[in-house]
């Protein structure tokens, strides 16, 4: 019974895969995004990973989840779904690795908290610049890194701080952080400031105190720092890059509910852009990383 | 606590000229007290029942091992409780100075509103206006406003500190509330008493202080204290200003692995401060006579 309810999946399988892909091909020329012009192909995704045997939140359509306001560089003017912004970006070449239509993908509001909690979720990945660390795999499932990052320090002309070069100058500046970011366990594991770091709900609110002068300075991943001196801040400087916190590279993974089925397929498709290169043709295009002197 | 002068039927020494309860007296009783075991018995058979089955409910559901795991980790409750506690100690502090200035400040604006003649007109309408404006706005947007807004207009002399406009912004909230609760203690009390503290030669000031509002406080004590209560869990809305309270502090230790346990750690802590508040609340509104419309 169950074995031919298998076949039964495997072959109905087979068949959407291949429509998936005629969807793909017919609907690339419709959007704009230079992702999707890569077109899925079918015999790309092994039966394992075909999209009527993934268990997917709505069947037949990939579900992405990310936060809102969803910031830019990662995103651009707040809309997920156009594609472009490094990880709308990176989640449509994500979708179309797997075999997904661009008309098949959708994207859900998912504030960062449902995103970690268990329980039934509404979306099938979910892309909100998540650092990937051991500790956060007993609550989540993680997919392959698809973005290499670093936390840099930014401030404005004329700080206390301005145009230090070793994390230990770094030690006497108030400095602030994202809550719940690794650019916050920076701050506290590797500069180890002697006055106690401010925490703002969003980078947005540290902007805002940086420019009070109420701190010295934010802590923030690379792309996200040079957004905020180039953007965000009339004056603002980047100090620099700090050293890889214990010699690990940190990571951004998509999210997954523990124990998802789609992991090691979603993992797959991460590996395969991260090896024909698009991965890193999407960080040129979208971020800027160079140029952050490296503190000692 | 009636005092049955039967019971003494049953004493040694056989004080059998004293009067005995008809037989058909005692039946009542025997049937009353029968009825009354019956229902404590049926209460707690039901009471068992419904708490066993919600709790066998509640454990034996699919996804009771992640809740367990994800909020009740006993270790890592005990890994975050010095830091949550350590937030705990901010909202201490912020409520107790906060509490003394809003009962200034929520008293003198009731005070204000409730004084008559014409040539208090300027009072009268600057308590309504500041009720009016502060009960109205979100402490939200009155916290961003002063925490974020004042620091930006780079005046000299004001104070930068996050705690400072986040404690500003705190009292003039809760001062539009407590105004309101103290001015409905005030009117409540008879015009009678008014008038006999005039007729003894009290002036406005000495009935105010002596007569009305000792009688005021005494009454709105149980809405002042829903008010601290409050003002309690509210003073963590400072968070959003950059410093750390308890549940800013359960959010960063959620943050390192996304187990969601410190969050309880912070409730359980702000019920142990809230428990013994409502006790001595309610103790000391006992010692000043106040026995509620309850008793006779």
């Amino acid at each position: 019974m169950l074995r031919s309810r298998m076949l039964a999946v495997s072959g109905s399988a087979l068949l959407l895969a291949g429509l998936a892909a005629c969807g793909g091909s017919t609907s690339t020329g419709s959007t704009t995004s230079a992702v999707a012009t890569k077109a899925p192909s079918a015999s790309a995704t092994t039966d394992a990973c075909a999209i009527a045997s993934l268990p997917l939140t709505t069947a037949g359509k990939f579900t992405i989840g990310t936060d809102d306001p969803a910031y830019e560089p990662w995103f651009k003017d707040g809309k997920p779904a156009n594609g472009q912004g490094y990880e709308a970006a990176v989640a449509a070449a994500v979708a179309a690795k797997m075999g997904f239509a661009a008309a098949d993908v959708q994207w859900v509001v998912v504030p960062f908290t449902n995103a970690i909690t268990p329980g039934k979720k509404n979306f099938d990945v979910d892309i909100n610049q998540v650092s990937i660390s051991e500790e956060r795999r007993k609550a989540v499932d993680f997919s392959s890194g698809y973005y290499d990052v670093a936390q840099a320090v930014i401030t404005y002309k004329g700080s206390p701080i301005d145009g230090k070069t070793a994390v230990a100058d770094l030690a006497g500046a108030k400095l602030g952080a994202q809550v719940g970011t690794t650019s916050y366990k920076a701050i506290t594991d590797q500069i180890k400031p002697t006055a106690a770091p401010a925490v703002f709900d969003t980078n947005d609110l540290a902007v805002q105190a940086l420019k009070n002068k109420q701190i010295d300075g934010i802590v923030a991943d690379v792309p996200t720092a040079f957004y905020m001196t180039a953007a965000q801040l009339d004056n603002g400087v980047i100090v620099g890059q700090l050293p890889a916190a214990g010699g690990a590279q940190e990571q951004f993974g998509l999210v997954l509910t523990k124990g998802s089925g789609l992991t090691a397929c979603v993992s797959k498709a991460v590996d395969a852009l991260r090896a024909d290169g698009t991965l890193a043709k999407l960080a040129t295009q979208w971020l800027t990383n160079a140029g952050a002197p490296a503190l000692k | 606590m009636a005092n049955p002068p039967d019971e003494r039927v049953d004493a040694p020494g056989g004080l059998t000229d004293r009067w005995v309860p008809s037989a058909l007296e005692q039946e009542r009783r025997a049937y009353r007290r029968s009825r009354t075991v019956r229902s404590a018995a049926i209460a707690s058979i039901s009471t068992i029942l419904v708490v066993g089955a919600l709790g066998w409910v509640l454990t034996h559901s699919s996804g009771w091992p992640r809740v367990q795991e994800t909020f009740f980790d006993w270790d890592k409750a005990v890994a975050s409780f010095p830091a949550v506690l350590n937030g705990l100690w901010l909202n201490i502090r912020v409520l107790l100075v906060c509490s003394v200035l809003i009962a200034v400040l929520g008293l003198t604006i009731a005070v204000m509103r409730t004084l008559r003649g014409p040539v208090f007109f300027p009072l009268r309408l600057f308590g309504a206006a500041f009720t009016d404006l502060f009960r109205g706005l979100p402490l939200l947007l009155v916290l961003l406003l002063l925490g974020f807004g004042v620091p930006a207009l780079g005046l000299d002399g004001l104070p930068q500190e996050a705690v400072f406009w986040g404690c500003a912004a705190l009292v003039l909230s809760y001062s539009a509330y407590v105004a309101e609760v103290f001015r409905a203690g005030i009117e409540s009390v008879h015009p009678s008493q008014r008038a006999a503290a005039r007729s003894l030669g009290l002036t406005h000031t000495q009935s105010l202080r002596f007569v009305i509002v000792p009688q005021a406080v005494r009454r709105v004590l149980p809405p002042l204290l829903n008010d601290f209560v409050s003002l309690q869990k509210d003073s963590g809305l400072i968070a959003v200003l950059g410093v750390v309270d308890a549940i800013r502090a359960a959010q960063i230790e959620t943050a390192r692995d996304f187990n969601f346990t410190p969050y309880v750690v912070a409730g359980v802590l702000f019920v142990c401060l809230t428990v013994p508040m409502a006790r001595f609340t309610d103790w000391v509104a006992r010692r000043q006579g106040f026995q509620g419309s309850g008793l006779v």
